[in-house]
């Protein structure tokens, strides 16, 4: 028995909304009972894609979340749901039972991921089921899957270590992560990648406007003073410093040779472009 | 599947599909489903990797929501007549927009359009007959735009109505005069760049260009994995664009957003900063290009009045940093550097503004100063230049050998025959039809000469009749033109007599027409299609996909409602015309289908009833494949080695040459130099003008933001758009409030709280010219001063309809952009030197 699994690299969803698409082409107006009923023709969205877009001026970035039913190990929807109206195959999918689930709009708010969507004429909560009927089938794929352009969704058994998913959860060791771990549901969808805050800046000389202050040292501490990273600015004398964790708080400290050191202190609520930060020259 | 379900093969504009089919009905769409092992990919190995492509294909977004267009609620199902339109009576045709339609028999409809046309030839002749194609909504050979409808246009000897070069005009009437390419209508060639970029290039600088959204026209997503690729490998990339594009986010690249106008001028500081520092490669201008010294003297202010293009310059031009634009230029110098301006190599917005000639020949000339041509230095869009068997011959639609009214397959080259030498240029259509009058310089798309585009064309020709009837097919022109309120004021005029579209789905366009007939998609019909070749003017084009990919495109189910192809519509028209015999040669569309396929150099392998009875077939690249990567052979002063068929100078003793008067390239035209001497626009050296509408113009005053109108991301064009509920429900498409789904128009958050506008409040974007109505999206992705919002929205709906200057809330942003010209000499559009402003709607 296979165990299915989806992994999401962050850095490689271009947006582009295809597996979107494919998945109401899977299930709107198409019945594929017992795991599914027809989806109705708008207002669901069983996988959608969220926009992050952060930073200010020109130190912006943007990035793509697909989002769908994490098929969680501890279903917060089963919680809400009449006895076998919701349950987690040998597989690990999980499904909602489009019988006995019927009338059971409380599930759509249980889910702490907004996953599962309300089908007014059915009566019905629905959300994604990993195309259990195709892969019942014997197809090796989800809809989904198939039509990511760059390889940033991916799909497989993760007993199988020559699958897709568990190939891309090898490649990211120790990079992999829950969409929002404090639910506690644990998820068996895998991302890679997340939106994180970053802080931005350009360095210049003060005596020198007319040129761009690359090769710069830009140290990254934390509240305490420790070091955590340093790098070097770019041609353009920009730096920037990924992966933060949020609301934390940090130093930046800047320095060259022949100028006055800048030191600045970042509370990372949100990610920050620190605009110009000028050396002064000694 | 289910084996209650069959499966059919076709094509769209966005790649190869498996259409699945139970009880009549499409249940499913998906990429072309083949076995894996019929897949054979290359392999690229640089830096110690090996590159190959999955055995799979990758389509444009859109298409997965093919089977919700193919029975979109926009479908025109029945013939359709205006009410008040009486062909012999009041026809009305002030009316035209406003009046509703009722649904009338194919034979009624089939009389009158046959009627109209009879009476029009005969008492005025063919050429009072016009008729114009849109682009993109379907594919084949048989049943596409250049196939029946060029024949049966023709062979009344209708006036045509000249395209104009919509995406690439600065290219067209620019970079050709600097580097030739005429025959690619301005654009590089593109092959093997691919693996060039993978081994040898170092930065890449995506100059007004978001492949990730454009997708090199017909390719799908196949190129998405290659530029994932290269951020992998680490190539560094710098993204010039005044919206922070969907490339720029997939690739995180640095940002450098002018001024929407000003790229010239950023283009020239780079130069500037090349000469006075000695960093270009002086051996390559020396050999292998002239004019550089009056470039030279232009740059450095020694001419133009002693304005030097400095940085600090360009820096007030454009709000970038001087220190900024130096620096990118000396990066650019010291790194191999690939320059990615527009999608296939010349395309982007910065060439559809004024002026715009003067930053495609730009472009061309920087990465001449850096060698264009040498190992990793190349002009590459970054989604063509796959390996590919680009010798085996299939047809495609646009090419002559792919139109049944031209290629060798027809008794009849009906369209060879028409006797009409009158034309009409598109951009102008309005005018001419409003004015009765009109001239224009060029043959629209001007691919088999530079003096083409200097030609002086008249209308009404001599000898030759006013248009009076318009057949349209498709309706896209509302949403892909510009000031597309003199569209509405066309449609209404007494000049045109009758107009018929035809169409499949109701777009903005339609209901302007008196009699409206269904056609079907090529979901419905049988035809043979090459996935993303549409051949003319581009030439290999398969090259932006990693297989090349042919398929039989086999009819999924009946026509919907009462919807017909293409071919037998034109059919009918021509039985009733008492030419049905000249139009068909008794061919059926499955006889003209086998006859092209026939024709091809796959038929000398796969014969047709096999290729018929398979549905497909994938055209493998050849084991001994030779890489020949675009302008190496320029650079290496060789005969040209690449497939570039249309290249003139192929196989003649000037096969070293460029497509210029002097065979190099040009920073000073030789071609411009004959032609207009004179002109200071496009002048002989380029030369950078603040726009006639941008952030220098005297209106600025009064409308202080510059909207720029890209090619959309989620539709192709107008294709796809208010036609599927599906693309409509991406959020990032059209924005769902009060129960209608909006157009977005992005704008800063400095500009936005200025005038009190939130995140997805309804707001007017507002001119001279038109007022729109759309969803506010405030964003850091646009700077200060500019708006972005998508040219192409399908939908044209006037709070007043019929009204031109009505306020339109569908979000048809081409009302509001100007119809002027280029410059003096140049006539292409220039939708993004565009000033507006926003406020809040219903406030």
């Amino acid at each position: 028995m296979a165990r299915f699994g989806i992994g999401i690299d962050i850095e490689k969803c271009t947006g582009c909304h295809s597996c979107f698409l494919a998945c109401k082409d899977e299930f709107v107006g198409n019945d594929h009972l017992p795991t599914a009923a027809a989806q109705p023709h708008g207002g669901h969205s069983w996988i959608r894609v969220k926009e992050v877009e952060q930073g200010s001026g020109t130190k912006v970035k943007v990035d793509y979340v697909p989002v769908l039913c994490q098929h969680c190990n501890s279903l917060a929807c089963a919680k809400v749901a009449p006895e076998g109206a919701v349950y987690r195959r040998a597989d690990g999918i999980v499904i909602i039972d489009p019988v006995k689930a019927k009338g059971c709009k409380a599930m759509v708010d249980a889910c702490p991921y907004g996953v599962v969507y309300w089908n007014q004429d059915a009566d019905l909560p629905q959300k994604c089921t990993m195309c259990a009927h195709m892969l019942d089938a014997g197809e090796k794929t989800t809809r989904c899957a198939e039509v990511c352009p760059t390889g940033a969704l991916v799909f497989g058994d993760l007993d199988d270590v020559t699958s897709p998913v568990s190939r891309m959860l090898a490649e990211k060791a120790g990079k992999l992560e829950a969409l929002k771990p404090e639910f506690g549901t644990g998820p068996s969808v895998c991302y890679s990648g997340l939106p994180k805050v970053f802080i931005a800046g350009e360095v210049l000389f003060s005596n020198r406007g007319s040129e761009c202050a690359s090769g710069v040292k830009v140290v990254l501490k934390d509240a305490t003073g420790k070091k955590i990273e340093e790098t070097l600015t770019d041609c353009f004398g920009d730096f920037t410093f990924r992966d933060l964790e949020t609301n934390e708080g940090y130093v930046v400290n800047v320095e060259h040779v022949g100028y006055a050191p800048l030191e600045l202190a970042v509370r990372a609520f949100a990610s920050q472009n620190l605009g110009e930060l000028v050396l002064k020259a000694k | 599947m289910s084996n209650q379900e069959k499966m059919y093969f076709n094509m769209t504009n966005g790649g190869p599909i498996s259409v699945y089919v139970k009880d009549g009905k499409v249940v499913r769409v998906r990429p072309l489903q083949v076995p894996e092992s019929e897949y054979k990919p290359w392999t690229i190995e640089a830096g110690g990797k090996k590159y190959s492509p999955p055995k799979a294909v990758r389509l444009s977004p859109p298409v997965h929501a093919e089977r919700n267009r193919l029975d979109s609620y926009n479908r025109i199902l029945r013939p359709l007549k205006r009410v008040d339109f009486d062909p012999k009576g009041e026809r009305n045709p002030q009316n035209r927009g406003k009046s509703g339609y009722v649904e009338i028999s194919w034979d009624e409809a089939l009389d009158i359009v046959s009627g109209e046309i009879k009476r029009l030839t005969d008492t005025y002749g063919g050429s009072s007959i016009t008729g114009m194609t849109s682009s993109h909504h379907n594919w084949g050979v048989v049943g596409y735009k250049m196939g029946p409808f060029s024949r049966f246009m023709n062979m009344l000897n209708y006036t045509p109505v000249l395209d104009n070069t919509d995406s690439w005009e600065g290219w067209h009437w620019g970079a050709t005069h600097t580097y030739g390419f005429y025959w690619r209508l301005g654009m590089p060639e593109q092959f093997d760049l691919l693996e060039d970029v993978l081994k040898n290039t170092e930065m890449v600088v995506f100059w007004s260009n978001d492949p990730d959204t454009t997708r090199g026209t017909y390719s799908g997503q196949e190129s998405a994995i290659w530029r994932q690729w290269l951020k992998e490998k680490g190539i560094k990339t710098v993204f010039i664009d005044p919206f922070y594009n969907y490339t720029n986010a997939a690739m995180d690249g640095t940002w450098l957003p002018p001024r929407p106008g000003s790229d010239t001028a950023l283009a020239m500081a780079i130069a500037y900063v090349w000469i006075t520092e000695g960093i270009y490669d002086k051996e390559y201008v020396a050999d292998k290009t002239q004019g550089f010294d009056e470039f030279k003297d232009y740059i450095l202010g020694l001419s133009d009045n002693g304005r030097a293009k400095t940085p600090e310059w360009a820096a007030e031009e454009s709000g970038i940093p001087a220190r900024k634009i130096r620096a990118l230029a000396r990066e650019w110098a010291s790194k191999r550097t690939s320059l990615s301006s527009g999608c296939r190599g010349g395309e982007g917005g910065a060439c559809r503004t004024a002026y715009g000639t003067e930053w495609a020949r730009m472009m061309v000339c920087l990465q001449a100063m850096q060698g264009l041509g040498k190992p990793g230095v190349s002009i590459w869009g970054a989604t063509m230049g796959a390996p590919a068997d680009s010798t085996t011959w299939f047809p495609a639609y646009a090419e002559p050998r792919g139109q049944m009214g031209k290629s060798g397959i027809a008794k009849n080259k009906l369209s060879l025959m028409n006797q009409t030498k009158q034309r009409l240029f598109r951009l102008t259509l309005p005018e001419a039809i409003l004015n009765g009058k009109e001239d224009f310089l060029g043959d629209g798309f001007c691919g088999q000469s530079l003096e083409q585009q200097f030609k002086r064309n008249i209308y009404p020709m001599e000898g030759h009749s006013p248009v009076k009837m318009f057949y349209r097919y498709g309706g896209s022109f509302m949403g892909t033109m510009v000031d597309t309120n003199k569209w509405v004021k066309m449609y209404q005029s007494e000049n045109l007599e009758f107009v018929v579209n035809q169409d499949c789905w109701f777009s903005s366009e339609t209901k302007f027409a008196d009699v409206i007939l269904p056609a079907c998609t090529n979901l419905e019909r049988n035809d043979i299609g090459e996935w993303a070749a549409c051949g003319g003017y581009t030439t290999n084009a398969h090259i932006g996909n990693n297989y090349r990919v042919i398929v039989r495109q086999q009819k999924a189910v009946e026509p919907l409602g009462e919807s017909k192809s293409d071919y037998e519509i034109f059919t009918l028209l021509s039985d009733r015309l008492g030419m049905k015999e000249l139009f068909t040669e008794g061919n059926s569309e499955d006889d003209w289908a086998k006859l092209f396929y026939e024709s091809s150099d796959v038929a000398k392998t796969v014969s047709w009833d096999e290729f018929n009875q398979k549905g497909y077939h994938l055209v493998p690249v050849p084991d001994d494949y030779k890489s020949t990567p675009s302008l190496r052979w320029y650079a290496e002063g060789r005969d040209v080695d690449t497939p570039d068929t249309g290249n003139p100078k192929r196989g003649t003793d000037k096969a070293k040459e460029l497509g210029t008067y002097s065979g190099k390239i040009e920073f000073a035209s030789e071609s411009l130099k004959k032609a207009f001497p004179d002109d200071t626009e496009r002048s002989i050296v380029p030369s950078f003008h603040a726009s006639w509408e941008g952030y220098d113009s005297e209106l600025f005053k009064q409308y202080p933001l510059q909207l720029i109108s890209p090619h959309p991301r989620f539709s192709f064009h107008t294709a796809y758009d208010n036609h599927t509920t599906w693309v409509d429900e991406i959020p990032l498409h059209r924005v769902e409030k009060n129960g209608y789904r909006w157009w977005p128009i992005r704008l800063n958050p400095a500009d936005a709280k200025a005038r009190n506008i939130s995140n997805g409040d309804i707001v007017e974007l507002y001119n001279d010219r038109g007022s729109v109505l759309g969803s506010a999206v405030v964003t850091e992705r646009v700077q200060p001063g500019v708006i972005h919002s998508y040219a192409s929205g399908a939908k044209y709906d006037p709070l007043v309809p019929g009204k031109p200057g009505s306020t339109d809330r569908g979000g048809c942003v081409t009302l509001l952009t100007p119809s002027r010209m280029l410059s003096k000499n140049v006539p292409g559009m220039a939708p993004n030197s565009c000033l507006v402003e926003i406020r809040k709607w219903g406030v």
